[in-house]
C-alpha cells in the first residue's frame, strides 16, 4: 500500500544566497529521500501519468524500482523511452504533464515524478548505468543538424542501432538550447549536460562544431558529396521576436536570447571570459515563459533589480510553476496585467524607462486563456536601464532557403509528418524546428520517432 | 581548431591572417563574413572575408588591432590555432546573382575606407573577373595606413587613392573624390558600394544620394552568434528593423539609419575599454 506521507521536500540552496551566484538552485533527492518519495506512488493499474508523459515513460515501474533500491533497474526502464533523464527531470513542466495527472495529487501533492527521474538520471551518470547494447556498424551514414535535445535523442538511438552518426552544430559548443539558453543555476553545464552528451560520444557519435548547415555546407552537399544516407534536422527555433514598439532599438534593449547567450554560452558573468554583458541597475523583462524567468533571474544574479512585466495574470504564466516560485523567493518583482507600449530613451539613446498600460482579462481567446484587454488611460512608466524581450522564438529560415524541396508552413516551421518525414526524400525533422518553440521532452520524443523512421527508410532503400 | 597559415603586417596595427578552413573556403562568396573566437575565453567576433582559396582551403581575414579580441587575434603567430572560425555567414553580394551579360554592361564605383579595404578586394576581384567595369577609391588618413593598393590595382579599371593629408593621391576625404569624379569629370556609375567605418559610409551615402546613385553598404554591427539568434545586430533600414547577420550584411545605404547604427555599435564600449586596459597590464597580447 502506498505510504500516505506528505511529498518529500527537496533540498534547495538558500534563496538569498543563490540570488547572488550561478550554482544550481535545487540539490535534488539523495537515495533515502528518493526511496521515501517513491513509497508515495500508488502504482496505478491504468497510470494517468504515463499517458500524460509526451514520451510515455513507464513511470510507476521505474518508481517501483527506486522503492526497491534498484536504481540501475529504474534507469533502464527510463532509458527505454528517454535518453536525457537528468535533463528532463530538471526542465520538464511536470505540473502540466505527469505530476499534473497523478491521482495522489487530487487529495494531496502529486508524487514528485520529476525529482525522482532526476535522481535516477543523476545516479546513472554518477555510477554508470548498464551499457546500452550497440549493434555492429551497418555502414550507413546519418547527418544530424543541431545538437539540442531533438538531435541528441535522434543520434543516440541511431548510434545504438549501428549507424555512423555525425552531429553538425553551428555554435562552438554542443547542446543547443541546453547550453546557450537554460542557465547554469537550473541546468549545470559540466556536471549534467556535458556528461549526458559524453554518453553519445561513448556510443560513437561524432560531433562537428562551427558548421552551419545551409551556409558552411548544404543539405544537398551532405547527400551528394559527403555520402550521407539520411539527414535529421533538429535546428530548433532560435530567432527571437520583438514587439515592434517604439524605442525597441535603443541601447539597452536586448532579446532574451542575446542576454542568455552572453551569460550562458559565452560565460559573460565570469570575469575570466571576454564577452561583455550589460545589466545596469534596473532590468525589466517582458514575457512570462521559462525564458523570461531565466533572463530575469540571471539579471538578478548579476546585481540588478529585476522585474517581470506580463500582459496576462499570474494564472496564465506559461513558465513552470517551480521557476515562478523560485523567482519570487529570489526577490524578483512581478508586474502582472501590464503591457509595454513604448521604450523611452535618454538624450544619448539609452533606455531610461518603459511605458506600459494596465490590462484586464476579457473573453477567452483561441488558446482558451482569457485574453488581456487594455484599460484605457492607464499609462504609466517603469524606470529601468535594460529591457529584455522574452516573447518567444521562431525557426531559422536558412535551411528552407538553401534546401531544394524542403517546405515550411506559414509560421516558418518545417512541414513534417508524425514520424518526422519532411517533403524532401531522406530528410527528417523534429523538435522546435517543426513545432515552433516547445519543450525539451517533446523535442526529444520527436527525435526518437524520427530515428525509427530513418532506420525504416534506410532499411527499405537498401532492400 | 583552425590553423594560421600566414600572417603579415599590412600597415600600422592592421594584420592579414590566412586561416586553414576548407569548408568555409569552399562556400565563401563575395560579401560574406565569418565569426572568429580566438580561444576558450574569447568573444565571438564577426570579421569580413578578404579572400578565399578553394584549392588550398584557406580563408583570409584582415584585422585592425583596436580592442581586446582583435589584439589577442593579432598576437597569434603562424602555426597557432584559432579556437573557432565559422562561416561563411550573411548573404553574398547581390551582384553575384547577375548574368555575365548584365555584369559586362555595368560600371561600379567602390569606396573603401581603412580596414574596410580588405573586404572590398574580393568583391572587386569577382566583378572584374566577370567582366564588369570597376573604379575604386581607397581612402586613408595618411599614405602609411593604406592597404591592398597593389592587389587592387590589378583588378580595377581605375584606382584612386585619397588621403586626408595628401601624402598620396588625392588630398581630401573620399566623399570629395566622389564629387570630383561625378560632378567634375562627368563620370557616371550604375552602382556604388561603400565599405569602411560607419561614419564614412554615412557620408558616402549622403554624397551619392545627391547624384541618385544607388549605394550598397556593408554593415559591421555587433553580433554574438551571427546566425540570427541574438538580434544584437538589429539595424533600421527604411524604417524596418532587420538583422545584419541574416538579412545583410549588405543593405541599401540610402535607407540605413546610420546614427542609430553607430549608437548601437557603442553599446558595450565602456566594458570593452575596461577589458582592453586590463589586458594591456597582464601581457595577454604578447610582446
Amino acid at each position: 500500500m502506498a505510504n500516505k506521507i506528505p511529498r518529500v521536500a527537496v533540498r534547495e540552496q538558500d534563496a538569498r544566497l543563490r540570488a547572488t551566484n550561478f550554482e544550481e538552485v535545487c540539490y535534488g533527492y539523495n537515495s533515502e529521500e528518493a526511496i521515501l518519495e517513491a513509497s508515495r506512488c500508488l502504482g496505478c493499474k491504468n497510470p494517468r501519468c504515463v499517458a500524460a508523459c509526451p514520451v510515455g515513460i513507464d513511470i510507476p515501474a521505474f518508481i517501483h524500482k527506486v522503492l526497491e533500491s534498484d536504481f540501475a533497474g529504474a534507469a533502464s526502464i527510463i532509458a527505454a523511452d528517454s535518453s536525457l533523464p537528468s535533463i528532463c527531470g530538471r526542465v520538464c513542466p511536470q505540473e502540466t504533464q505527469c505530476e499534473g495527472s497523478c491521482i495522489v495529487g487530487i487529495k494531496s501533492e502529486p508524487v514528485a515524478i520529476g525529482k525522482l527521474e532526476r535522481f535516477v538520471g543523476d545516479w546513472s551518470l554518477e555510477n554508470g548505468a548498464a551499457d546500452a547494447a550497440i549493434a555492429e556498424p551497418n555502414g550507413h551514414k546519418v547527418a544530424v543538424i543541431g545538437s539540442g535535445p531533438a538531435g541528441l535523442a535522434c543520434a543516440s538511438d541511431l548510434a545504438k542501432w549501428g549507424y555512423d552518426v555525425t552531429i553538425f552544430e553551428a555554435l562552438h559548443k554542443v547542446g543547443g538550447v541546453l547550453v546557450y539558453g537554460i542557465p547554469e543555476f537550473r541546468l549545470p553545464k559540466e556536471k549534467i549536460v556535458a556528461r549526458e552528451i559524453g554518453k553519445l560520444k561513448d556510443l560513437g557519435v561524432k560531433f562537428e562544431c562551427d558548421v552551419i548547415v545551409g551556409r558552411t555546407i548544404t543539405i544537398d552537399a551532405l547527400f551528394e558529396q559527403e555520402g550521407f544516407d539520411a539527414v535529421f534536422i533538429g535546428s530548433g527555433a532560435g530567432l527571437p521576436r520583438f514587439m515592434g514598439i517604439e524605442g525597441e532599438n535603443l541601447n539597452g534593449v536586448v532579446s532574451a536570447n542575446e542576454f542568455l547567450t552572453r551569460a550562458n554560452l559565452m560565460r559573460a558573468y565570469d570575469q575570466t571570459y571576454d564577452t561583455p554583458i550589460y545589466v545596469g541597475k534596473r532590468v525589466v523583462v517582458v514575457g512570462g515563459g521559462n525564458v523570461a524567468m531565466d533572463a530575469v533571474r540571471t539579471a538578478k544574479r548579476l546585481g540588478a533589480e529585476a522585474t517581470i512585466v506580463y500582459r496576462r495574470s499570474e494564472a496564465e504564466l506559461p513558465a513552470r510553476q517551480e521557476e515562478v516560485h523560485h523567482a519570487k523567493e529570489e526577490g524578483i518583482e512581478f508586474r502582472m496585467l501590464t503591457n509595454p507600449t513604448r521604450v523611452i530613451g535618454d538624450d544619448r539613446g539609452w533606455v531610461k524607462a518603459i511605458s506600459c498600460v494596465r490590462m484586464e482579462l476579457g473573453e477567452p481567446d483561441e488558446s482558451g486563456r482569457r485574453s488581456p484587454v487594455v484599460v484605457e488611460g492607464s499609462d504609466f512608466e517603469v524606470e529601468c536601464d535594460v529591457v529584455i524581450m522574452a516573447l518567444g522564438t521562431s525557426p531559422n529560415p536558412l535551411l528552407k532557403q538553401t534546401t531544394r524541396g524542403l517546405e515550411t508552413n506559414r509560421r516558418g516551421c518545417i512541414v513534417a509528418d508524425d514520424n518526422g518525414a519532411t517533403t524532401r526524400e531522406g530528410v527528417f525533422a523534429g523538435g522546435d524546428a517543426v513545432t515552433g518553440a516547445a519543450t525539451v521532452i517533446l523535442a526529444m520524443g520527436a527525435g526518437r520517432k524520427a530515428a525509427k523512421a530513418i532506420d525504416a527508410y534506410i532499411k527499405e532503400k537498401r532492400a | 581548431m583552425f590553423k594560421i597559415l600566414e600572417k603579415r603586417l599590412l600597415s600600422e596595427n592592421i594584420y592579414l591572417l590566412r586561416i586553414e578552413a576548407p569548408r568555409v573556403a569552399q562556400s565563401a562568396l563575395p560579401g560574406q563574413f565569418v565569426i572568429v573566437r580566438v580561444d576558450e575565453h574569447g568573444e565571438r567576433v564577426p570579421l569580413t572575408i578578404a579572400d578565399s582559396d578553394v584549392k588550398d582551403g584557406s580563408v583570409t581575414i584582415v584585422i585592425q588591432a583596436i580592442g581586446l579580441s582583435t589584439r589577442k587575434l593579432c598576437a597569434m603567430q603562424i602555426g597557432d590555432y584559432i579556437a573557432d572560425f565559422v562561416g561563411p555567414l550573411g548573404n553574398p553580394s547581390a551582384f553575384v546573382a547577375l548574368s555575365e551579360e548584365e555584369l559586362r554592361s555595368r560600371h561600379y564605383l567602390f569606396v573603401a575606407g581603412g580596414v574596410g579595404t580588405a573586404p572590398v578586394y574580393p568583391q572587386v576581384k569577382w566583378l572584374y573577373e566577370h567582366g564588369a567595369k570597376v573604379d575604386v577609391i581607397i581612402g586613408a588618413k595618411t599614405a602609411s595606413m593604406l592597404i591592398y593598393t597593389d592587389e587592387m590595382a590589378k583588378v580595377t579599371t581605375n584606382l584612386y587613392i585619397a588621403t586626408d593629408d595628401g601624402s598620396k593621391g588625392f588630398k581630401g576625404l573620399v566623399t570629395a573624390k566622389i564629387d570630383e569624379l561625378i560632378a567634375n569629370e562627368g563620370k557616371s556609375y550604375d552602382e556604388c558600394v561603400a565599405i569602411g567605418p560607419m561614419i564614412m559610409m554615412k557620408f558616402v551615402c549622403l554624397t551619392t544620394a545627391k547624384y541618385e546613385l544607388p549605394t550598397t553598404v556593408s554593415l559591421n554591427a555587433l553580433m554574438v552568434d551571427g546566425t540570427g539568434m541574438c538580434g544584437a545586430c538589429r539595424v533600421s533600414v527604411g524604417g524596418k528593423t532587420l538583422f545584419t547577420c541574416v538579412d545583410g550584411p549588405e543593405f541599401d545605404g540610402h535607407k540605413v539609419d546610420f546614427d542609430e547604427a553607430m549608437r548601437r555599435q557603442s553599446m558595450y564600449r565602456e566594458q570593452e575599454r575596461f577589458a582592453d586596459e586590463k589586458h594591456k597590464e597582464c601581457n595577454c597580447y604578447g610582446k
